[in-house]
């Protein structure tokens, strides 16, 4: 299992080049769309990036499922 | 035993002519926040799309057809009577029989060409592009017009968030004939029904006819006419990253690099998309991107030949140079193929 602080740095970097979005503001009880202001077309984004750089697959209604930073560290710690 | 004839088989095929028809009714993104609580500057940001085209209630999806037809014929300066084939792209001929083609063959002159429809929605263009090359090369048709042709804003639900504010009314056509070069690489084509429900109808025709009216009338704001819609994110994850592997994919059966590419004609679908798939394929900067979609919206089977029709119009050295074209949408369909640009 990946550690959690790993995966939110490395997803912080994701949220960052995507949205521009500081990743000091990347932290786990924050909503990607309510807090970050993501849309879900950038989310799709960050998903297919996490992806490729934790080796997991986040299948699309997975995603749905994902509503903050915390919900996807932890599928993809679990998953990982 | 007799031994049967068949037809000389040609070596090659290529695109012989490009004609288009856009109607004339420029709905805005402030046209479109009277229907959806928006702003032009959000549509903008998250579609590229500006405006898109929309047919008068006058205008059908045959009357645009007739036109983008008579006009890729003339371009290519193929005799109707050499024409022996026409294959119609479309979504939104409002008849399940008869088809679109086997009129617009007569409107054209062009009977007693072979004439059918195909379904194949925003990959229908590549589709039909695919299919006249194999019918040339084949010997089963001298020449063959394709035409991508919609009228969607008879199958949208302004009022509907998901895909209606994108989409936009063509036409646009091609003639392919043969050729003593490649004109047109093999197509990469294909299907995946499992995401069939991705883009799609609210309701069926059946579901009209058989609904019980007097015991369930209908609700208010609820639309009986069946629309499109689409789950936007699902489809954008699809089109931008599993879309450049085909794309890939027909560049290297084409036997061709990006460097070798004048110009991407991807489905105009979202600007997003265009831009990601532009960033997977690592496509160099001497590549002219077709971006019709901030001005036409996403016209389905229209998008990919109005969006080159524009490019050879904008950038008339892109004449006999290469060009990968792809088409995606519901299905979910796609095609893919390196043509040479007439």
């Amino acid at each position: 299992m990946a550690d959690k602080n790993e995966i939110l740095a490395g997803l912080a970097e994701i949220v960052n080049e995507e949205t521009g979005v500081e990743t000091s503001d990347v932290q786990l009880e924050k909503s990607f769309t309510e807090d970050l202001d993501i849309d879900s077309i950038s989310m799709m984004t960050i998903v297919v990036n996490a992806e490729e750089k934790f080796g997991v697959t986040i299948p699309d209604e997975e995603v749905k499922n994902l509503t903050t930073v915390g919900e996807a560290v932890d599928f993809i710690a679990n998953a990982s | 035993m007799v031994t049967l004839n068949t037809r000389p088989l040609q070596k090659f095929s290529k695109i012989l002519g490009l004609g288009t028809a856009r109607p004339d009714v420029v709905v805005t993104n402030d046209d479109v926040c009277e229907w959806i609580d928006s702003s032009d500057e959000w549509i903008r940001t998250r579609t590229g799309i500006s405006t898109r085209h929309r047919a008068d209630s006058e205008t059908s999806a045959m009357d645009l057809a007739i036109a983008a037809a008579r006009d890729a014929l003339q371009r290519s300066a193929v005799p109707p009577e050499e024409i022996d084939g026409v294959i119609v792209s479309t979504i939104s001929h409002p008849y399940a029989t008869p088809s679109l083609a086997a009129k617009l063959a007569h409107e054209i002159g062009v009977s007693p060409a072979a004439a059918y429809d195909i379904s194949a929605a925003c990959a229908g263009y590549c589709y039909g592009v695919g299919q006249a090359d194999a019918l040339v090369r084949a010997g089963a048709a001298r020449n063959v017009l394709v035409v991508g042709v919609e009228k969607l804003s008879d199958f949208i639900d302004n009022s509907e968030r998901s895909i209606s504010f994108l989409l936009g009314d063509g036409a646009g056509a091609v003639v392919v004939g043969p050729s003593e070069e490649a004109g047109i690489g093999p197509t990469v084509w294909g299907s995946d029904g499992s995401k069939w429900e991705t883009i799609n109808m609210t309701h069926s025709l059946l579901e009209v006819r058989n609904r019980d009216w007097i015991s369930d009338p209908v609700r208010e704001d609820e639309k009986v006419w069946p629309t499109l819609y689409q789950d936007g994110p699902t489809v954008f994850r699809w089109a931008a990253w599993e879309m450049a592997k085909v794309a890939q994919q027909a560049l290297d059966e084409a036997g061709v690099s990006a460097e070798d590419l004048g110009a991407f004609v991807p489905h105009q679908a979202n600007m997003r998309i265009i831009d990601q798939l532009v960033k997977t394929l690592k496509l160099p900067d001497h590549v002219v991107v077709g971006r019709d979609i901030a001005d036409a919206g996403n016209t389905s089977a229209a998008s990919v030949p109005l969006a080159a029709r524009r490019l050879l119009d904008e950038h008339p050295e892109l004449s006999g140079r290469l060009a990968l074209q792809i088409g995606f949408g519901a299905g979910l369909v796609y095609a893919a193929q390196v043509v040479v640009l007439p």
